[in-house]
């Protein structure tokens, strides 16, 4: 099938080269934070995770939120998706893809990366995430993949591959939230110390993925002869729904134990992201823009009209992913680490050559998505015809 | 790495039957550990735990500050904010984000942040408190590290190997005191003088404070302890004769957060 992926039009390798050119650029940046040290980023002894573990951690949630497509139509046999398990799937491999490239650009000695299985270490959460982000990787190149090749044959897919898919849905689970607990169970960060990090990371990635699946079921229907389908979209969307207004109910959960408590160790995160603390609140904009630009969101979104309009439809799943980017892909990871342990408020903002390494992470994960989407469309497209 | 008796006699026994003798066997069944179990001097200080008590009462400022920077020297930990060779300075925000510290003072509500009473005695207020790893027994940096890079010690020791270490600085998100720095830059200009008895680090590895494990192994006591005219103690909890056990029975001490359950053994007495 790989053959789908080097035939195209003018418009595919036009794409393909720009993503390729971004992915070079970042790398030509990765070769210099390898030579000069992870000190060219923003981020310091205060706060020493930024953007990267960031990115990691929002992809996390998009990959596991192929399980939204997968679980009504293995589960409940809802035959319409039958369509589109294959892009979630596809999608799920690319961003997969990019966390294991964002760990790997985190770290401060990638030369040593194997240390993690030649000294297994199972209390560390870390091991764990390592373990099931890479199964669900390989998990889901073995369904998508031999799936699409019978659906070419017209033929069923044989059973072990339907079991895979079984287990692929409480994997998929499992992988935000082991990453949740990466952050969940330290002592000293009292943003990050609640039961409900878990299953908040759960509710916005089954808004933000969802969310960007329909945008791109729209881009393919666009511009290929294959339609993903108006009623799978409309689905999708009544899951960006719930799952929009279920995070922001999960929000104001964690908003009420941290304020009406008033422990300090666990406001003080939140005064630093919202109000800004000791005058120093960079984000207080953004994190606003986020939490009422999502709240609207799922206010809209709830609305049938708003959701049934598809050019309204993509604009709120673009606020969507925008805000839920903004709380996880950013607030998340700096709001965790301002004050730090000795309650001093010392700021982190990205560098350019950390934006730009990110930027080419981003790219490559898109350009492994639109081979692996050209490879799936051909192929619907075949079957068409 | 301990061999114990048993193991002793286990390899001894096994190389007579072979026919084998002297350090020969030992190079076979467990090579390179002969070399280990001799280095250490006869003389080298040993505890069940150890456990650090600092006096704040009797530290100054300006001892306090040649603690740190005892510490600092003896194991080439490099000096960021005010590097050696003017060319080499950096913007002020940018070097505090580099800095590397294993011995510092803080002020008491930022070393102890929540404990401090809304009318703080002044002498408090104004002292210089000195912070490092707590070594503590329950410790959360061990816990998350996926390499074991950073271990706990039988003698409660909290270490670091720095050949090992993946720089994933999940010990430092996980760590509630801020005591891990991790290497952003290639920190070797940045040493003043190399200390020749101890290795300058690379980039991409996290360092903390190790009691001066390399110190106890020559029978020392750690450099800041030595610098410190009596402020601060050193010895084994568990050893009831202890000069530690005598400071902790006969004053009253607190420890860094110690309501988060990592049972520090950093002990101050205020
Ligand atoms: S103070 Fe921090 S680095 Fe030291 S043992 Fe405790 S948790 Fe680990
Ligand atoms: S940075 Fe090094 S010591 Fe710290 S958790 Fe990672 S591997 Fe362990
Ligand atoms: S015990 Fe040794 S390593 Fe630790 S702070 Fe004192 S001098 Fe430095």
């Amino acid at each position: 099938m790989l053959e789908k992926a080097l035939v195209g039009t003018k418009r595919y390798y036009g794409l393909l080269a720009i993503l390729a050119g971004l992915f070079a650029l970042g790398f030509l940046f990765y070769l210099k934070q390898l030579n000069v040290g992870l000190g060219i980023t923003g981020m310091g002894r205060d706060v020493s995770w930024g953007l990267y573990i960031s990115q990691f951690t929002y992809l996390v949630g998009v990959a596991a939120s192929a399980v939204m497509v997968v679980l009504p139509y293995y589960l409940h046999n809802y035959k319409a998706f039958g369509r589109v398990t294959i892009l979630g799937e596809f999608l799920a491999v690319a961003a997969v893809s990019m966390c294991v490239t964002f760990v790997l650009v985190d770290m401060g000695r990638p030369d040593r990366v194997f240390n993690v299985f030649k000294y297994p270490t199972p209390g560390s959460v870390m091991f764990w995430d390592i373990i099931v982000l890479n199964g669900y990787l390989v998990l889901n190149i073995l369904i998508g993949w031999n799936v699409l090749e019978c659906e070419r044959h017209s033929i069923a897919p044989p059973k072990w591959v339907k079991f895979l898919s079984y287990v692929s849905i409480p994997w998929a689970v499992s992988i935000h939230t082991v990453t949740a607990f990466l952050y969940a169970g330290l002592p000293g960060r009292g943003y990050w110390l609640t039961a409900i990090l878990a299953p908040r990371f759960l509710s916005s990635a089954f808004a933000a993925g969802p969310a960007l699946l329909i945008l791109l079921c729209l881009l393919v229907r666009k511009y290929s002869k294959f339609d993903p389908g108006k009623e799978q979209i409309q689905t999708l969307a009544k899951i960006v729904t719930y799952a929009t207004l279920i995070n922001v109910f999960f929000f104001f959960c964690e908003v009420f134990t941290v304020f009406y408590s008033q422990l300090p160790d666990h406001m003080a995160h939140f005064q630093y992201l919202f109000v800004g603390l000791d005058g120093k609140g960079q984000l207080v904009p953004l994190m606003w823009f986020s939490i009422v630009g999502m709240t609207l969101a799922a206010l809209f979104l709830v609305n049938p009209k708003l959701r049934k309009n598809e050019s309204t439809l993509a604009a709120l799943c673009g606020l969507v992913i925008i805000t839920t980017w903004l709380d996880k892909g950013l607030g998340l990871m700096t709001g965790g680490f301002v004050p730090n342990p000795m309650e001093q408020v010392v700021e982190y903002w990205p560098t350019m050559p950390e934006a730009i390494i990110s930027l080419g992470v981003w790219a490559m994960g898109f350009l492994i998505l639109t081979i692996l989407y050209k490879i799936a469309v051909s192929i619907k497209e075949e079957i068409k015809s | 790495m301990g061999m114990d008796r048993r193991e002793f006699i286990r390899i001894a026994g096994l190389s007579t039957l072979l026919g084998l003798g002297g350090k020969g066997a030992f190079e076979l069944l467990a090579p390179g550990r002969v070399e280990a179990e001799i280095i250490p001097a006869p003389r080298s200080m040993k505890a069940k735990r150890w456990a650090l008590v600092i006096n704040q009462k009797k530290l100054d400022d300006a001892t306090a500050q040649k603690c740190a920077a005892a510490c600092h020297r003896v194991h080439n930990v490099p000096d960021f904010i005010n590097p050696p060779d003017d060319k080499l300075k950096l913007n002020p925000g940018v070097a505090n984000r580099y800095e590397i510290k294993w011995l510092w003072t803080a002020h008491f509500h930022n070393a102890f942040p929540g404990d401090a009473p809304p009318h703080l005695a002044e002498k408090v207020e104004h002292m210089s408190f000195l912070v490092l790893c707590n070594h503590c027994a329950n410790p959360p940096c061990v816990r998350v590290c996926p390499t074991k890079a950073t271990f706990q010690r039988e003698d409660g020791i909290v270490m670091m190997d720095m050949h090992r270490c993946i720089g994933c600085r999940f010990c430092m998100a996980g760590c509630p005191y801020g005591s891990r720095s991790f290497n952003w830059m290639d920190p070797r200009p940045y040493v003043k003088e190399q200390y020749p008895g101890y290795p300058t680090r690379e980039i991409g590895v996290v360092e903390k404070c190790t009691f001066c494990d390399e110190r106890l192994a020559q029978g020392l006591q750690p450099a800041c302890v030595e610098a410190s005219r009596g402020a601060m103690v050193f010895g084994d909890l568990e050893d009831e004769k202890s000069q530690v056990r005598e400071y902790l029975r006969k004053y009253f001490t607190i420890r860094r957060k110690a309501h988060l359950g990592t049972n520090p053994q950093v002990y101050y007495i205020v």
